[in-house]
């Protein structure tokens, strides 16, 4: 049944908004995580959003490949959760606890106007994949009451 | 052949109902992916596939194994949407063009239920004989 299906697709949907939304929480609030070595230093992460493709067995596959049902796709999936590599901010603070031997200390490479952006068009993604999600469930109370 | 019998009576509507349903599948799809890089936004054309659905019953009778399912060809695929404002990460989708085309196919399939619903009410009277 294609409405069911529906509540999936817009479940992966939410499900990779929300996740979307913690890693930018996780980089506001890592935002000054200061540190004196490159490796150590907090770094932004980025989800990497792909295309959920549906799962056929074999068997049916051959069959399923005429059908246009199944060029649809099954939602979206978090493939990762990546680094960014942008370069690290350095700032002159030699009275910092944290600074190397030239006097620098190491912040994360945190931008936060892009996450705030990112943080913005996360929520309002998420609310279209529940009104979606409300509008199927409409769509399907709506059938049940066929003949009645 | 008479309107009444279960067949004959609810004329398209029962494959239009299916059809609106897939197709909010679809669009339902392209909002999931609004935020995915290189998706591209699918749809399909809706007279075509019901013409196609329609004709499903062309398909050749198979009187032993060996018989070939011979099927009526149809070129009910997947289109690729002309996006109005392409974005540069390779995605297609125009989230408030697929809420409103989501939005219209739902209406659209609520009419298609009212119509249909109204054909089981009417067999329902002729049922009843009152």
């Amino acid at each position: 049944m294609s409405l069911t299906n529906v509540f999936n697709i817009a479940g992966t949907g939410m499900n990779a908004q929300s996740i979307r939304l913690n890693t930018t929480a996780s980089n506001i609030a890592n935002a000054e995580t200061v540190s004196s070595s490159i490796d150590e230093t907090y770094k932004a992460r980025k989800p990497w959003f792909q295309v959920l493709e549906k799962q056929w067995d074999d068997v049916d596959g051959l069959n399923r490949k005429l059908d246009v049902r199944s060029q649809i796709g099954d939602g979206v999936k978090i493939a990762g959760i990546v680094e960014s590599d942008a370069p690290l901010q350095k700032r002159f603070q030699p009275h910092h606890p944290m600074a190397d031997e030239e006097g620098y200390v190491l912040y994360p490479n945190v931008n936060i106007v892009e996450e705030m952006t990112d943080m913005m068009s996360s929520s309002r993604s998420y609310q279209m994949n529940v009104e979606v999600m409300k509008t199927a469930k409409q769509m399907l109370q709506r059938t049940l009451t066929l003949g009645q | 052949m008479s309107a009444l019998g279960f067949k004959n009576s609810l004329g398209i509507h029962p494959q239009t109902l299916q059809l609106r349903a897939s197709r909010a599948e679809v669009l339902a799809n392209n909002l999931a992916n609004s935020d995915t890089p290189n998706f591209k936004a699918r749809d399909f054309d809706f007279q075509a596939m019901l013409d196609a659905e329609s004709r499903r019953s062309l398909s050749m009778n198979v009187t032993s194994e060996k018989h070939q399912r011979g099927t009526v060809d149809t070129d009910s695929d997947l289109l690729f949407r002309n996006p109005y404002q392409p974005s540069i990460d390779g995605n297609t989708v125009d989230s408030q063009m697929e809420q409103s085309f989501y939005t219209e196919n739902a209406l659209r399939y609520n009419s298609s239920f009212q119509f249909l619903n109204g054909k089981f009410k009417g067999l329902k009277e002729a049922i009843s004989g009152q």
